[in-house]
């Protein structure tokens, strides 16, 4: 009885110093000083007004949402591929190539940073906003890789034997039985995709030079140079968004777990 | 024009011409195999096939005539799996060939072979309805919705689920989701069905029944079936023919009758059924039977082979064929004595542990109607056997 409260409490607690971040943005958003204090004099939605009539801060927003959106369709094309070809290899091969796909999620990214920057140099990429969707592409293709090989490892080969016995083409089988049965994967490495775009910071301070400041540029700069409230609108306004797509993403994966575990 | 092609159209004649096909009972009658199909002929030659120099088949050759139902019966890693995927298309043989009707079919993917299968745990499409499950094969085949429709209530009604057509494959029962899997795979009539262990996941009750609903399809529809099991019952009750198949190879292929009277050695025998093994010594052959020397007692077995005298072989008796001595020996039967050891009841029978003086041990059935006096652990006997009965092996 008391090991359960005292272990309540310690989970609270580390809810609380989870969560506390988030709630002083969030209140901080809503502030009505002309500066980041705490707690705020007064309420209002001022900072809100203030981002949504400052056409620096929609045109980065928009260019995050574009570039995050294209990320979105290439990386969800190649990852799947990908996870749909690693089915394929066994052994040493898988575990090199599989390895290989993953890499950008292990090397330290500063360190990507650095090595796609002069790359893209090279290809006069920097400051453009097809160097930033494809710099991030490398990022988000890892997610996308995981996510659908876990919904290929759930699927029953033998489903795609049956299809093919009944007569339908390998492609045929690919659209009407593997395709829907690991849509639910797809999305989410799809909408992980989206995150990790939209919130990348390290690459893009290197890649997009004056010519692509995205969301999280433009904070940074503001940050640096000019601290106001408006970026704790912004931040606020990020996290619900982020938070919303994470949720899908919940979502989706009990969806695949009950289609393919209920049979 | 392609092969694939080909097989489809000629197995649908009434459906190529949509503007004649005949309303409703026409094609109805069809899905419902109200007129047989011609069953294919299967003919494996010498196939082979190694997972890393692992012999998983190793030279299986096999005749599965057209019409047939044939079963691949063995132990689990007895090659009897990866013999069926060969003939569906799933695996290639490293070596050897396989034909149906004469033609061999090693070229062709499996979408093009025109076999159905049903597939161990049924391999329904999770996200489709039961209708639109059996309706698949229909729809690579390019049949219209309306005759789909049509098809799909027929074979339903074959399997006994009307009325399950917009169910989900997560909503039936183990039985019912093995009945939409039998009507997928005969939907579109090809002329061989496959079934790798259908019936593994159900119940022994249900089990029993649906072999008994599988045996009438089959005369009904006309078709050859190959059937992959490890349960001897099931072979025995379902099949025309069993081929029984050990470490990759085919040991022996015969009726369930044969198989049963004359296993062709220990493992069949073994296998199959139930079996007491006597070693023996041949002392000479009599009116073409064999006169044995059972350690000391004198006994009689068919000469299906022609031992040498004095060579030791090994004698099969069913538990069944065995009784105690009543007084009622005629001339023909084999007479051993026997110590009781132990003595179950099983229901249908009683099972009686013996064994002889020389300390081989034997198993005796004894009917629980029969009119036998029960025997007793430690008590001594005689039992008696048709010397016609026992096999050398």
């Amino acid at each position: 009885m008391i090991g359960r409260s005292v272990f309540a409490v310690y989970w609270l607690m580390a809810l609380v110093f989870l969560a506390f971040p988030i709630v002083i943005v969030a209140a901080l958003s809503f502030s009505s000083a002309s500066y980041l204090t705490f707690p705020p004099p007064a309420f209002g939605v001022r900072w809100y007004r203030a981002f949504l009539g400052s056409r620096e801060w929609l045109d980065s927003t928009w260019l995050s949402i574009a570039v995050a959106g294209s990320v979105v369709v290439v990386a969800t094309s190649l990852g799947t591929l990908a996870a749909l070809g690693l089915r394929h290899l066994t052994g040493a091969v898988r575990a090199a190539i599989g390895a290989l796909i993953l890499s950008p999620l292990i090397v330290p990214g500063i360190v990507v940073a650095i090595g796609i920057y002069y790359v893209f140099a090279a290809y006069r990429l920097v400051g453009t906003a097809l160097g930033l969707v494809l710099a991030h592409t490398c990022l988000a293709v890892p997610f996308v890789v995981t996510s659908v090989s876990v919904s290929l490892a759930g699927l029953d080969r033998r489903l795609e034997q049956a299809a093919l016995s009944l007569g339908a083409t390998p492609s045929a089988t690919f659209r009407q039985i593997t395709l829907p049965l690991i849509l639910p994967g797809i999305l989410v490495g799809a909408l992980f995709a989206f995150v990790t775009s939209f919130d990348e910071l390290i690459v893009t301070l290197f890649l997009s030079g004056s010519g692509a400041v995205t969301l999280p540029r433009r904070m940074w700069d503001d940050l640096r140079f000019a601290i106001d409230p408006t970026i704790a609108a912004v931040s606020t306004l990020m996290i619900v968004l982020s938070a919303v797509l994470l949720l899908g993403a919940h979502v989706l994966r009990q969806r695949q777990a009950t289609a393919q575990h209920k049979v | 024009m392609d092969p694939g092609l080909n097989l489809r159209l000629s197995s649908w004649p009434a459906l190529r011409r949509p503007s004649v096909v005949a309303p409703v009972s026409g094609d109805a009658r069809r899905a419902v195999g109200g007129d047989k199909t011609r069953g294919a002929s299967v003919a494996l030659c010498g196939i082979e096939k190694h997972y890393d120099s692992v012999g998983a088949v190793r030279g299986v050759s096999l005749d599965v005539r057209s019409g047939e139902f044939l079963t691949l019966l063995g132990p689990s890693g007895s090659g009897k799996t990866t013999t069926l995927m060969m003939i569906a298309g799933f695996e290639t043989p490293n070596a050897g060939d396989i034909a149906i009707d004469g033609s061999s079919v090693l070229a062709l993917p499996p979408y093009k072979r025109n076999i159905g299968m049903v597939f161990q745990n049924y391999a329904l499409f999770p996200h489709l309805t039961a209708a639109d499950n059996i309706g698949f094969p229909l729809k690579q085949r390019g049949i219209d919705r309306a005759t789909r429709t049509r098809l799909v209530a027929a074979s339903l009604e074959r399997v006994h689920l009307s009325g399950y057509e917009r169910r989900y494959p997560r909503q039936l029962s183990g039985g019912q989701q093995q009945r939409v899997a039998l009507a997928r795979a005969i939907v579109f009539h090809p002329r061989l069905l496959l079934m790798d262990e259908p019936l593994g996941a159900l119940d022994k009750q249900l089990r029993e029944n649906l072999q008994l609903e599988m045996r009438r399809l089959h005369a009904d529809l006309g078709i050859t079936f190959i059937y992959v099991t490890h349960d001897q019952e099931e072979a025995l009750t379902m099949s025309d023919r069993v081929a029984v198949m050990n470490e990759g190879v085919v040991v022996q292929v015969g009726t369930p009758e044969d198989l049963y009277d004359r296993p062709c050695n220990r493992f069949v025998a073994a296998f199959i059924g139930e079996s007491n093994f006597l070693s023996a010594v041949v002392r000479g052959i009599e009116r073409n039977m064999l006169i044995l020397d059972c350690a000391g007692t004198t006994i009689r077995a068919m000469a299906l082979q022609t031992p040498t005298a004095g060579e030791g072989v090994t004698l099969a008796i069913r538990p069944e064929r065995l009784r105690f001595a009543d007084g009622t020996a005629s001339m023909a039967e084999n007479r051993i004595a026997i110590t009781v050891t132990d003595m179950v009841f099983a229901g249908d029978c009683c099972r009686y542990l013996c064994h002889t003086d020389s300390g081989a041990s034997l198993v005796l059935k004894q009917p629980s109607g029969s009119t036998g006096r029960r025997r007793h652990p430690g008590e001594r006997a005689d039992i008696l056997w048709p010397a016609g009965d026992a096999v050398i092996v």
